[in-house]
């Protein structure tokens, strides 16, 4: 297929939609689809058939529409109607409508700062398109970066935009994408792999499911883009085990793309032959790390080693191996169809693009959103999540999930970028972003996570299995309120220790949230302190006056 | 390629479903995690035999099959007794919105720690680390279905369900 014929299939998509009249789209993300927002779909696709309106209204499930507080959604286009709290009963009233005013009791308005203060690249399509049907992802310009890249660009040309890009890495390090791509282009050997980690497993994150599930043919036409510049011509996508819809929808998206002969043998006639495999991950945190990660595509331990090598040079199965994470990859079509300066005019200085965050907590929109970097994050919070809900007053953000730190509210009008965070004992990390209101406890926050890295740590290196459990134990003191000073000094000593000594990722951050609410919230760790057990006999009377 | 070479461990048709995981990746030592996964949908858990046999077929020793097995969460190496389990989130939003007082009502009220079941062996309760709905936290799968916004009250009620019914 040349890609005039497929701009041809596009058009003639574009035809029959046009001709359906109603576009009703249901929410199938992971928080709509657990309201059963599936039956809904049934339900409307009954109610379509029962008003005899086949030919002129389509139902059809989407990717994740990102207000996830207010599912199940159903949105009607072209009127540009949102539904919230849909329920099954709703149906025939919705497809009633569709010529009539819209259900007034139904509406979720989006002239709110949820929906217009956001800015997407990563999810333009989720919540629009259905994940299921190539046709949609391509009649959204879906396919056109590929067709560039392979017929008007050299793979040096590809490299190129995403460096002036400015796109970083989104799996938490920020480290830039570009100079990735270069040193696996760069690297000896003939066989090269690229790998898109979608093993999502910081508890609270679900941008990346988002996109899986929501867009996939985003991933594997970035996956082919990526293999064409850096040399590749196998890729495997790496699902975290708890994410069947994913895989399911990956595999059905790779069919298709084959089918069309987007993947295989000699793209759109080119030199260029690329396929894709879906490997599903078991169970381990520890498995997103990249190191780890590629021991589980070959079927070992998902335990890390050591870097350098860097998988850029010896990667899977010893070979050249180029890993982004499914957010870093999903920003590649947009670059290469609208070009890098469109996307470095995006964001700031540092951190150029957008960042998606999965917002949750004690804040009233919980949901999936994207916002250009740069944004504030008392934007963010109070404007786009809609505050604290039920009168709460905001205490932190935990951002980054177990590696990463909270920031409390003298710093919400900082700008969000991977820098900004950093300075102030905080990351990026993957996107998770959890508001936590005055009713929590920031020791139990930094305990949970501690026993969360207890539990995921591998075993490998002994700073992180022995010191993970260390911390947790006098972590549980201090909630317990049994911790004496000395518990202090002990915890301060063992995060220094872990935080340089540990192999891996995991281990190297898992002090982190003890380290970030220490900073700032030190005072919830003195209250925990047992007055009458001062450090080594000193005298505390001071503090036992006062309790 | 290579052909199976040993012998499924009896003549249960399922294994047919094993053996083409394993021939679909050429019976090479990397599809290990991948026939792991195919072996424990279709018989719920991995045997001993089990093990030996992917071993022996994909050429890979005994002792890292078992070790694989062992260090993801996602393996059992033992069958599910219970007839109904609810499987909790432990995920961030899930703890800080009311999931220890859930599992401390579950505790009280009807003997259920994660781990194990109830006293008769009914439900069982399971945890997982994050299940991505933290839109609707705390959220639970009963039985494969998806419950969000949940409360003591709604999960006490659910397995009391399942507990009673069986009676």
């Amino acid at each position: 297929m040349n890609p005039e014929e497929l701009l041809q299939k596009n058009v003639s998509h574009q035809l029959t939609a046009e001709a359906h009249g109603h576009d009703v789209r249901v929410c199938m993300g992971a928080g709509c689809m657990s309201l059963h927002s599936d039956q809904i779909k049934s339900a409307l696709t009954a109610q379509v058939k029962q008003h005899g309106r086949d030919k002129s209204c389509h139902v059809k499930g989407v990717g994740c529409m990102g207000l996830c507080a207010a599912g199940p959604l159903v949105s009607v286009e072209p009127q540009g109607v949102l539904y919230k709290e849909v329920t099954e009963e709703d149906a025939g009233e919705i497809i009633d409508s569709l010529n009539k005013a819209p259900v007034a009791r139904l509406i979720c308005p989006t002239d709110t700062p949820f929906f217009q203060n956001q800015m997407k690249i990563v999810l333009e399509n989720c919540g629009k398109i259905d994940p299921e049907r190539i046709e949609e992802y391509v009649n959204a310009d879906g396919y056109i970066a590929l067709i560039k890249a392979l017929t008007e660009m050299t793979p040096n040309d590809v490299i190129t935009q995403v460096m002036r890009s400015g796109l970083r890495g989104r799996g938490g390090g920020g480290y830039p994408t570009g100079l990735k791509w270069t040193t696996v282009a760069k690297a000896d050997g003939t066989q090269k792999y690229v790998i898109c980690n979608g093993d999502e497993g910081d508890p609270g994150a679900f941008m990346d499911r988002g996109v899986m599930e929501g867009d996939p043919h985003r991933l594997i036409e970035a996956m082919a883009i990526a293999g064409y510049a850096v040399g590749a011509d196998t890729g495997y996508i790496f699902v975290r085990g708890e994410y069947s819809m994913s895989v399911k929808r990956l595999r059905k998206a790779i069919m298709q793309a084959e089918r069309q002969a987007l993947l295989g043998k000699n793209i759109f006639n080119t030199p260029f032959s690329f396929q894709i495999e879906v490997r599903i991950g078991a169970g381990a945190f520890v498995s997103g790390e990249e190191t780890a990660l590629i021991a589980c595509i070959e079927g070992r331990r998902g335990v890390p080693s050591p870097r350098p090598p860097y998988p850029a040079e010896r990667g899977l199965w010893g070979c050249p191996t180029l890993i982004n994470n499914v957010e870093t990859l999903a920003n590649i079509p947009s670059i290469i169809r609208n070009g890098a300066d469109w996307f470095s005019n995006i964001g700031t200085r540092t951190g150029k693009g957008t960042v998606v965050f999965a917002m949750t907590g004690r804040v009233q929109n919980t949901g999936l959103i994207e916002v250009p970097m740069g944004t504030p994050l008392r934007e963010v919070i109070f404007d786009i999540g809609g505050g604290v809900p039920d009168g709460g007053t905001f205490k932190a953000v935990q951002m980054g999930g177990p590696s990463g730190g909270c920031i409390p509210e003298q710093y919400l009008d900082m700008p969000i970028d991977f820098d900004s965070l950093l300075e102030i004992g905080a990351i990026m990390g993957s996107g998770g972003m959890l508001v936590i209101d005055d009713s929590a406890s920031m020791v139990d926050m930094a305990k949970f996570f501690m026993e969360f890295c207890r539990i995921e740590s591998c075993g490998k290196c002994v700073p992180c299995r022995v010191g993970t459990v260390q911390m947790h134990e006098l972590l549980i003191r201090f909630s317990e309120g049994t911790a004496t000073e000395r518990d202090l000094v002990l915890l301060e000593e063992l995060c220094d220790l872990v935080r340089h000594t540990s192999l891996c990722g995991l281990g190297q951050s898992a002090p982190n949230p003890v380290l970030s609410t220490l900073r700032y919230f030190r005072h919830e760790y003195m209250a925990q302190i047992r007055p009458d057990f001062g450090a080594n006999g000193v005298d505390t009377h001071e503090s036992r006056s006062t309790s | 390629m290579k052909t199976v070479k040993s012998a499924a461990p009896s003549t249960d048709n399922r294994w047919r479903i094993v053996d083409a995981a394993m021939r679909r990746l050429g019976f090479q030592p990397h599809a290990l995690i991948e026939t792991l996964h195919v072996t424990q949908e279709t018989f719920g858990f991995l045997d001993e035999d089990a093990l030996r046999y992917i071993a022996a077929t994909l050429g890979v020793p005994l002792s890292q099959v078992y070790g694989v097995a062992t260090f993801y969460r996602a393996f059992t190496l033992k069958p599910k007794g219970a007839h109904h389990t609810c499987v909790v989130c432990t995920g961030t939003a899930c703890h800080l919105k009311g999931l220890p007082e859930i599992l401390a009502a579950l505790e009280a009220e009807l003997g259920l720690s994660p781990g194990g079941s109830t006293p008769d062996g009914k439900a069982a309760l399971m945890t997982a680390r994050c299940l991505a709905s933290c839109g609707l936290a705390p959220a639970a799968v009963f039985d494969g279905k998806m419950v969000g916004n949940l409360t003591s009250a709604t999960a006490l009620k659910r397995i009391r369900q399942w507990v009673e019914h069986e009676s």
